[in-house]
């Protein structure tokens, strides 16, 4: 497994490097959140309301941005080339790569939502609920988007079509994410924390598996 | 140890690069594949290498390891170093070093062996191409794979380098290794010809 561990300590060295790109994601994130109030106006309750979809919306999208690279960049310099040849399997290597995207990329963004909460007039209780959810949430984005990353790998210019091939896949994610948070701050009656949250824990449970072997499967098809 | 092709056709975009082509491979022997521009001499590599697949034909190891398929036993030196130019010299060469698994030699001796101690902290952004080239070779040594798939590897590489990598190939056969080589130049080393697509 040391191979496995090597190839996630060197993206996650890339990724904070230099032009790495992992601080990318928290910057559009944070521009997303801090331009919403300019358009919505200072309704400070309306602002509360829609704050846990605005944050999901801008952790969507900002882990879109730079998921184009997760593949290519090894594909441009001939990495891919021995990864495929290697005796790791290529299912194992596309789950560490994903994970060491995750570490790099989706974990910052969940770590600057306490921040990005007090922007929107989300309370501590509310701020935690939707932190807590991108938690469970954020592996399903990048696991699923790591199937459009292995689509488009070859593409010149892929980033827009993983956005199209991936938006559709991460709806479920963002309809439970947005729900469960919206379900701790209001606490209604009618629909608890738990089953929306509980369905967002399966999705990302199972993009898991399913994941890296339609990313595996689609890079050894692409192959040129 | 006996690397074989039988009857392979290789197919690139529904167009035809050859077909009906046979090469044998022995340990201890270099083989050099030569040919015009397009003659399919990388897609012949990357065939063996297991990274294209063969529109006809098969492709066998005598004597290799049963458990392994021929791709698990070979190094690929390609067009593209598969260098990271943010991480430095060592960095690039400790992870595949890790990454290709087995027991892994000493990066710094093998920088050293090829010349790039001076360099070894320095990021491979910064490298010169036949630097960058001799960092991949580098890369050959840092693992065992008995045989050696070299796409152009003289490309880029001054005239001591050349030496140097001719010595690195002659002690890679005399362990027992195969290289098939890409080649338009003289590769340094005594070399069985392969003629692909006609006269050069």
């Amino acid at each position: 497994m040391s191979a496995l561990g090597a190839l996630i300590r060197r993206d996650i060295r890339i990724a904070v490097r230099v032009g790495g790109g992992a601080l990318i994601g928290v910057l559009f994130f944070l521009t997303v959140v801090v331009l919403m109030p300019f358009a919505l106006g200072p309704d400070l309750a309306l602002l509360a309301r829609l704050g846990p979809a605005i944050l999901w919306l801008g952790a969507l999208l900002a882990s879109l941005l730079t998921l184009d690279r997760l593949f290519t960049a090894d594909h441009d310099d001939g990495s891919l080339d021995l990864i495929l040849m290697s005796r790791t399997p290529l299912e194992l290597a596309c789950a560490a790569k994903a994970l060491a995207h995750w570490l790099a990329a989706g974990v910052p963004l969940i770590v600057a939502t306490p921040v990005l909460g007090l922007l929107l007039n989300l309370d501590g209780p509310a701020t935690l609920a939707v932190a807590l959810t991108l938690l469970a949430g954020t592996p399903a984005l990048t696991f699923t988007g790591m199937i459009g990353a292995a689509l488009a790998v070859t593409l010149q210019r892929g980033g827009l079509l993983l956005a199209v091939l991936v938006l559709p896949l991460s709806i479920p994610v963002l309809i439970f994410g947005v729900a469960a948070s919206n379900a701790a701050i209001l606490e209604q009656g009618a629909l608890t924390f738990s089953t929306p949250f509980s369905i967002l824990c399966a999705l990302s449970l199972a993009s898991l598996v399913i994941g890296p072997f339609a990313a595996a499967a689609s890079l050894r098809h692409g192959l040129d | 140890m006996r690397l074989s092709g039988r009857n392979l056709r290789c197919l690139r975009g529904g167009r035809e690069v050859f077909a009906g082509l046979d090469f044998d491979a022995v340990a201890g022997e270099a083989v050099a594949i030569v040919g015009p521009n397009g003659a399919g001499k990388t897609s012949l590599l990357r065939l063996i290498a297991d990274l294209l697949m063969p529109a006809e034909g098969t492709i066998t190891l005598e004597g290799g390891d049963g458990e392994m398929t021929v791709a698990e036993q070979a190094h690929y030196l390609g067009h593209r170093d598969a260098m990271k130019p943010a991480l430095t010299v060592t960095e690039n060469l400790t992870f595949w070093a890790d990454f290709l698994g087995g027991p892994p030699a000493d990066p710094a001796a093998c920088i050293a062996a090829v010349g790039l101690s001076h360099a070894a902290a320095l990021p491979a952004g910064f490298l010169s191409a036949g630097q960058r080239r001799r960092l991949s070779i580098a890369r050959l040594l840092t693992v065992r794979r008995p045989i050696w798939l070299l796409d152009e590897p003289t490309a880029a590489l001054d005239l001591v380098s050349q030496r140097v990598f001719a010595g690195l190939m002659t002690d890679h056969l005399a362990t027992g290794g195969l290289i098939i080589a890409a080649t338009h130049g003289p590769l340094g080393i005594p070399a069985r010809e392969l003629r692909i697509g006609g006269e050069a």
